[in-house]
């Protein structure tokens, strides 16, 4: 604040005012004037049918009351087989997408990989990162034919782009002085990726692993919505009949299922720190 | 240290050997769940599908290019939508994460014991799901449209914001909090002088980020009905129109790298 002439005289005997998050006033005022334009802007083009916004409340209401009697029964045997295709898809898609986005993270690793190997690591990653699970799916719909595997590729591209990019941001920081000490020690490539660096990065690697199966579930669930397995078909068949209960019955599910990881996660990243 | 006698010499070893077979059982159970996973998945593929997939890739690669250029015109309105469906639904959520969050934090909440359980519970369960289902399930009760789409991305990023928002606090320096409150300052001018200005940062980053998420979010909501460039993809893929449809995922593809390098930019003046 050295730029800004703190002229005392002009302070002294007036109250003390909050100084504004943005510091420059012209910044700051073309902020707040835009930013209103704009809500105006976008209130005006948005159309709401108020009467039918005002029926659904009705609706609504239901729902909210059908969590306090959710019906597990009626619809067992979808729910069940939904659910075991969604875990088997989770389960499948993180252990084949861990396993290729280790390589590559070592290949995005400016520190351990050459400049090539990189730009075509880092390209791989960029692609998987910037399309959607559900485009992917969509996609993948299309030219495998509906069912689990669409799904669980999908899953495992997502993996990719998610876990080689933190992994290979952590690969990158690690600590050089024991990777040199092993390196000094005579040690292969492979050895030293192996005791050099893979120790160092392994802790990250196990949280950002688990973390990955939490997303890898929850993406799950809606893959169902274009066909490529999981719960998620027969969620979007409860909402279409109008059957509260059985939805309010999967989300539930859903949710005590991604409880129970962020809890068995929590646990896991704590014994590796 | 493991170390193992062979032919008379002390040989390193990474493991002891107990160690060593543990490690050997938890892989074959692994190894097992894997195998049992991809066999479920096997068996509800259509292996035939599978093997001709190569040529329908190469098939819907022919259709789809070169894309309809013309076609962009119709899309201005979707992407306006898109854009104000993001926006509004990420203020939305803030203004309403703010108060589950300072409900959520240990060091602010007004009682551990009642109040915050349940912004936790409103945090998880609300994080949890995915915002296409919020839209499936608000079509469901308000009709298709904008709106519904603008409801269910609030609904899905109360939980992200609250969380990241409620460890931020947590986190916040004691000494100044005390300090404002030694000055004789009521319960909520402390909050407004001795909490806000040090989350702020926190709050502006929190909420570019989930703007960023949801511009990702909110392309694909028009798939159920909820409004947004979305609605264009699912009509041009009704339709078989493959030109249409690589298009729209140009479209999208550019809306989420715009966003992500204006996300990228603010934060980075912010912090």
């Amino acid at each position: 604040m050295s730029d800004i002439a703190f002229d005392i005289s002009s302070r002294v005997g007036k109250p003390w005012k909050k100084p504004p998050f943005v510091k420059r006033a012209w910044l700051r005022w073309t902020l707040i004037l835009g930013f209103i334009a704009y809500l105006i802007a976008a209130y005006m083009t948005i159309e709401v049918n108020w009467s039918r916004v005002y029926e659904g409340l009705e609706r609504g209401k239901q729902f909210i009351l059908a969590f306090t009697a959710p019906d597990f029964t009626s619809r067992s045997g979808d729910i069940y087989e939904g659910m075991v295709e969604s875990i088997v898809m989770t389960v499948a898609a993180s252990v084949v997408g861990i396993a290729i986005s280790i390589p590559i993270a070592l290949g995005a690793a400016r520190n351990v990989a050459p400049l090539p190997v990189y730009l075509i690591c880092r390209g791989i990653i960029a692609v998987s990162r910037a399309l959607q699970e559900i485009i992917v799916a969509i996609l993948l719909v299309a030219i495998f034919g509906f069912g689990p595997l669409a799904g669980f590729l999908t899953l495992s591209f997502a993996t990719i782009g998610f876990l080689s990019k933190l992994l290979a941001e952590d690969i990158e920081s690690m600590d050089k002085v024991q990777a040199e000490a092993i390196k000094a020690s005579g040690a292969r490539w492979t050895q030293w990726i192996n005791y050099g660096v893979q120790p160092q990065v392994m802790p990250r690697l196990i949280g950002l692993s688990i973390y990955r199966i939490d997303i890898n579930f929850r993406e799950s669930a809606i893959l169902g919505l274009v066909g490529a397995g999981g719960i998620g078909a027969t969620l979007n068949t409860a909402f279409d009949r109008y059957e509260y209960d059985t939805a309010a019955a999967i989300l539930l599910i859903i949710i005590v299922i991604v409880m129970a990881l962020e809890y068995v996660s929590g646990i896991v990243r704590a014994r590796v720190q | 240290m493991p170390v193992q006698e062979r032919g008379g010499q002390k040989v390193w070893q990474r493991r002891s050997g107990r160690e060593s077979l543990w490690h050997w059982v938890m892989w074959l159970i692994g190894v097992a769940i894997f195998a049992y996973c991809w066999q479920q998945i096997s068996e509800a593929t259509t292996w035939f599908f599978v093997y001709d997939a190569p040529r329908i890739a190469n098939d819907i690669w022919t259709r789809a290019t070169p894309p309809r250029w013309e076609y962009i015109t119709q899309l201005g309105k979707p992407i306006w939508d898109t854009l104000n469906i993001a926006t509004l639904g990420t203020i939305i959520a803030l203004i309403l994460a703010v108060p589950v969050a300072f409900l959520a934090a240990r060091n602010t909440t007004p009682s551990a014991l009642i109040i915050r359980p349940i912004a936790l519970l409103i945090i998880v369960s609300t994080r949890s799901i995915n915002s296409l289902i919020w839209a499936l399930l608000l079509i469901a009760i308000i009709g298709p449209g904008v709106f519904a789409g603008v409801i269910a991305i609030a609904i899905r990023s109360i939980g992200f914001c609250a969380k990241l928002l409620y460890e931020a606090i947590e986190e916040i320096d004691e000494t100044q909090v005390e300090a404002i409150t030694a000055t004789g300052a009521s319960r909520w001018q402390v909050m407004a002088y001795g909490i806000v200005p040090q989350i702020l940062p926190a709050f502006a980053g929190i909420a570019v980020f989930r703007w960023d998420i949801n511009i990702r979010e909110s392309t694909v909501l028009g798939l159920v009905g909820a409004g947004g460039i979305g609605l264009q993809l699912s009509s041009s893929l009704n339709v078989l129109a493959w030109p249409q449809v690589s298009l729209i995922l140009l479209v999208i593809l550019a809306a989420v790298v715009i966003s992500e390098w204006v996300s990228a930019k603010v934060r980075g003046a912010i912090i």
